[in-house]
């Protein structure tokens, strides 16, 4: 396919008035990174050979989930009515966990492309995301997307798609990624309805950073977007919000390879490379302005990252905490949100608390730990921050259960979260009934359409936390979708339920709950152990308990045989062998008193039924 | 044993390494044959065994034959090997079915390694029989070329258990062949097992019972192993088949123990149970103490010094192999000093002599802290220990492993 503009403009010298910069916003699996191939290879910015499938999405872990974790840009050349204009693609990242960082590509675009699967119709992540366009002052272009599918209704969604923005259900443009057809429509549509940039070219350079990427060869690679003046090569450049002062080495567009260029001008997006080695040092959100002629006033919008899930990291093979410690010091370069801390367990070792901006995160921290780095880990059950305040009026934060003080507590706060679930109204019963039961007060219900219902929620973060969204998929069959929001804190009436372990506590076990449920807590732990730990020489009682009070036990017998029945002249060298297997076992066993519990115990414990399902422990 | 342990390839010559010869003068010699033939093959068992007449080149007609070739091999490899010679102290036919094959076969194994090795004046020789292929003329030839013992496949009393477990004997020839065995002067022994799938603990009295009735010299009582490969594994496996618990297990061990004690036998390993010192299987126990000895026939184990190898285990392979002039073993393993002493712990535990403290200590095994928690736990006879002697208790017999594993620490 041959791009239809014959020459780009030249970055650096381009006038606004033909700079374009959009971004696409869309539900997981809905197509975007489908979508952006297509246009690349239209605009020609990529061969159809070298074509590799989502180009966009680097990580492996991205492209076998199908999401985008982390955004990138690009610049398209493209051929309008005999102009040719420069074309940035923002690409976003399309989950809830980074709604600040989606805010800040959102921020630094004109438009927004609103993908929708035209089998599927809108999901309450693209909504959320929509709602931060809007806010924004984004032109939204509605399309719809997969209509070559036979379970395509694009009428009916482009309905849903008025009545959210706005307009005529015709506007609704339909494409399809997978064979490029209607695409070209949406480049056209694209320069027609985005607004072009507006800045002050003469005033002092400031360049808002929407995303800042580690790369092991050249450092930090930041994403900015001019919003006024400009930026040159090896220029000394100034962040605002730190103050730091750093050369700049390179500074160019994506094309979707990086190509230096003499600078950025008005409305240019691309990225500056200053030699820094921690992203922390360039912060999303954060202005640049230059050091001869700095800025005085910051871009509006910048926050620091706040971490809402903390889950305790143990290496299952102990000797391996060092390369832990060094596995999160590298991530740490390429995320900014990931905060840790060192921490002990009684039950397992050495290990980090680590701080999240939500569950996905968790998963993919854990998930690249284990195979970028190649370790083993066990996770704790995540928990969310808590404020106690004590009778004497002291305050503590607590991150970890085992950690929650004792006793002579007058209050206790927690974070709550504005959960926004769509879902096909056949399924509004069983919604409403898991979030009741998970401590929710339902604000509003609202239908889209003749069948799809948006049901609003004030919930406690620790409910959602915790197994709530693959409830949710199961009671709904997989077709409900969850966003929620940060919303403050709320008083709760919350006890610390131990786990014991033949009188031991079991700090990995301990949980923060709400005092209705310490008891389903208790007895659910208690039985779950009792399948897990295997019988030992003596009887293992295993009892919850809230401070001293006990409620909930069970037991586990003492093993009576543990002996072979025949050790003849053939079965020696085999016996010895197994000898030496079990001895192997023993060491990754963790001690609790004098109770042996199998690493795969915890690892079962710790982790919800739905990884557990077809695995059948016998007693 | 369903599945080899992995060793190294043996030489073609069969020829022993350094190590072999090392203090043999302290051990003694025994020689074990395997004779891989049965009737019908049992549900449970993975031992290496063939109901068919004719395997390739080898027969169950000239099996003796061949296996008389292996005893002249294990004479010039011992020699060859610098293995002091050495006469031996007991023989011990085993199987599959020793006494499917006509007495005088295994008479004329025995009288070849008479004439090879020696046999001692005191020697015990023993050969184990299934209830339905022994009558009292085949005994006699037997005690009369010098056999002094006889173990019987009797497993069950109860027809539903032998069901379960696809012994095709018939039950009344067990009293049949143990009083014809005694008859002719030999000392009996019976083989039990217990845990079988459907097998109560009524039913297991009733064996128990049965059993005691006959009177023999000495009682073994095997919970059931449940071993891969077998058909009862694959019974088990798809539900066919409930496999009893392990509590239940120890009750029936439990249970025998008590029984046989009231009926003047005493334990002396875990799972066996003799009349008098003098009627324990000294070849068992030779096995138990790490001795030398030579296992011939298809997939038979020797231990000589430390050095542990196997013969190939298909008879037609095993015949090709001799028939070559070629060593019938396959892989073998050569066991360090350190492993011997992990063996030693791992088999003298299970003894009701026990196993000395005062060696346990001077090879680092049982620390002070294990032995008070093994004494705590009345797993080991605390009395014993001031003696200086790590004995298990009866609870702890049926723990056996464990304490193993925590005196090795």
């Amino acid at each position: 396919m041959s791009p239809r503009a014959k020459t780009a403009l030249e970055p650096a010298k381009t006038n606004p008035d033909f700079i374009r910069n959009f971004c696409i916003i869309a539900h997981i699996d809905h197509g975007k990174s489908t979508l952006a191939d297509r246009m690349l290879q239209l605009t020609g910015v990529v061969d159809d050979r070298s074509m590799r499938a989502q180009y966009l999405d680097r990580m492996d872990i991205e492209r076998e989930r199908g999401i985008t974790i982390k955004s990138q840009a690009v610049r398209m050349p493209w051929e309008f009515e005999n102009q040719t204009y420069a074309l940035n693609m923002i690409d976003t990242p399309g989950h809830v966990d980074f709604t600040y960082e989606v805010s800040r590509s959102l921020a630094a675009c004109e438009g927004a492309v609103l993908l929708v699967d035209a089998a599927q119709g809108i999901e309450a992540q693209t909504l959320a995301n929509l709602y931060l366009a809007m806010e924004n002052d984004l032109m939204i272009i509605p399309v719809l997307n997969k209509i070559d599918l036979p379970a395509a209704q694009p009428e009916k969604y482009a309905e849903e798609l008025a009545n959210l923005i706005g307009g005529n259900p015709e506007d609704c443009l339909r494409v399809s990624g997978k064979t490029g057809m209607g695409v070209d429509a949406l480049l056209d549509k694209i320069v027609q309805m985005v607004p072009k940039p507006v800045g002050d070219p003469n005033a002092p350079a400031r360049a808002m950073i929407f995303d800042s990427v580690y790369d092991s060869y050249r450092g930090v690679v930041t994403y900015v977007r001019m919003i006024d003046g400009s930026l040159s090569n090896r220029e000394k450049i100034t962040m605002m919000s730190t103050k730091a002062v750093h050369d700049l080495l390179e500074i160019g567009v994506s094309s979707p390879e990086p190509e230096p260029t003499k600078g950025l001008g008005v409305g240019e997006v691309g990225y500056l490379i200053t030699g820094v080695k921690d992203v922390r040092q360039s912060k999303v959100g954060d202005t640049v302005t230059t050091s001869m002629k700095p800025a005085t006033v910051a871009l509006k919008g910048y926050a620091e990252p706040k971490p809402m899930v903390f889950s305790g990291l143990y290496p299952i093979d102990g000797s391996d905490y060092p390369n832990l410690r060094e596995a999160l010091d590298k991530l740490k370069l390429s995320d900014a949100s990931l905060v840790y801390e060192p921490e002990t367990s009684v039950a397992l070792g050495f290990g980090f608390r680590c701080g999240f901006l939500g569950l996905l995160h968790l998963e993919i921290i854990t998930e690249r730990l284990e195979r970028e780095f190649n370790l083993d880990l066990i996770a704790t059950a995540p928990s969310v921050v808590y404020e106690v305040t004590l009778d004497d009026k002291k305050e503590v934060t607590v991150t970890n259960p085992s950690e929650y003080p004792v006793g002579k507590i007058s209050k206790v706060l927690e974070p709550m979260v504005r959960a926004t679930i769509l879902s096909p109204k056949d399924y509004v019963g069983a919604i409403m009934e898991l979030c009741q039961g998970r401590r929710g007060v339902m604000l509003d219900m609202q239908y889209f359409g003749t069948d799809r219902v948006q049901l609003r929620y004030d919930m406690p973060l620790a409910e959602i936390v915790f197994d709530f969204f693959d409830q949710l998929k199961s009671k709904t069959q997989g077709y409900a979708s969850l966003d929620y929001e940060e919303n403050g804190l709320a008083e709760g009436d919350l006890v610390k339920v131990d786990i014991l372990l033949q009188g031991e506590q079991v700090d990995a076990f301990s949980a923060i709950v709400h005092k209705d449920k310490a008891y389903a807590y208790g007895v659910m732990m208690t039985g779950k152990l009792r399948e897990l730990i295997p019988r030992q020489q003596f009887e293992v009682p295993i009892q919850a308990a809230i401070g001293a009070r006990i409620i909930a036990r069970e037991s586990i017998r003492a093993m009576r045989k543990d002996v072979l029945a025949k050790c003849y002249g053939g079965d020696i060298s085999r016996k010895r062998k197994l000898l030496e297997k079990q001895k192997e076992g023993k060491k990754r066993m963790k001690m609790v008193g004098r109770v042996e519990v199998p690493q795969e115990a915890f690892i079962a414990a710790l982790s919800s039924d739905k990884e557990k399902k077809g695995e059948k422990k016998g007693k | 044993m369903a599945q080899f342990p992995k060793g190294e390839l043996a030489p073609s010559d069969g020829l022993l390494p350094e190590q072999a010869k090392l203090n043999a003068e302290q051990r003694t010699f025994h020689a074990y044959i395997h004779v891989p033939f049965c009737k019908a093959r049992c549900g449970y068992c993975d031992f290496n065994t063939y109901t068919a007449q004719e395997i390739g080149s080898s027969s169950q007609s000239s099996f003796a034959r061949d296996l008389v070739s292996e005893i002249d091999l294990s004479r010039q490899v011992l020699e060859d090997s610098g293995v002091v010679g050495r006469s031996l102290s007991t023989v011990f036919f085993g199987g599959g079915t020793p006494t499917l094959l006509p007495a005088e076969d295994l008479i004329e194994m025995l009288q070849k390694l008479r004439s090879v090795f020696g046999v001692e004046a005191d020697a015990d020789i023993t050969t184990e029989a299934n209830p339905d292929s022994v009558d009292e003329v085949y005994l006699l030839k037997l005690k009369e070329a010098g056999f002094t013992r006889v173990s019987i496949g009797m497993q069950s009393a109860v027809t539903k258990v032998l069901a379960v477990l696809e012994r095709t004997h018939n039950p009344d020839n067990v009293a049949r062949s143990v009083q014809a065995a005694k008859t002719v002067g030999l000392f009996t022994s019976v083989d039990l097992i217990y845990g079988t799938p459907t097998e109560t603990i009524e039913d297991w009295v009733e064996t128990l019972q049965q059993a005691i009735s006959l009177d023999t010299d000495h009682i073994s009582a095997y919970s059931l192993i449940v071993e891969p490969g077998t058909k009862l594994a694959r019974q088990i496996k798809v539900g066919e088949v409930e496999m009893p618990d392990e509590d239940l297990h120890a009750q029936m061990y439990e249970v025998a123990d008590e029984l046989l004690t009231k009926a003047g036998f005493v334990n002396y390993e875990v799972s066996n149970w003799s009349r008098s010192v003098e009627t324990r299987s000294k070849h068992n126990v030779a096995y138990w103490k790490s001795m030398d000895w030579w296992g011939f026939g298809p997939g038979a184990h020797s231990h000589i010094g430390g050095v542990r190898w196997w013969n190939v285990k298909n008879p037609a392979a095993y015949t090709d192999r001799l028939r070559a002039s070629l060593s019938p073993a396959l892989e073998r393993e050569l066991v360090d000093q350190a492993n011997q002493d992990i063996e030693r712990v791992m088999l003298e535990t299970r003894l009701a002599e026990g196993i000395d403290l005062a060696w346990l200590k001077s090879k680092g095994f049982g620390t002070q802290e294990v032995i008070s928690n093994l004494i705590a736990s009345e797993v080991i006879d605390g009395g014993a220990v001031f003696q200086g002697v790590v004995k298990l208790t009866k609870k702890g017999r049926l723990l056996a492993d464990y304490v193993v594993r925590e005196l090795l620490g």
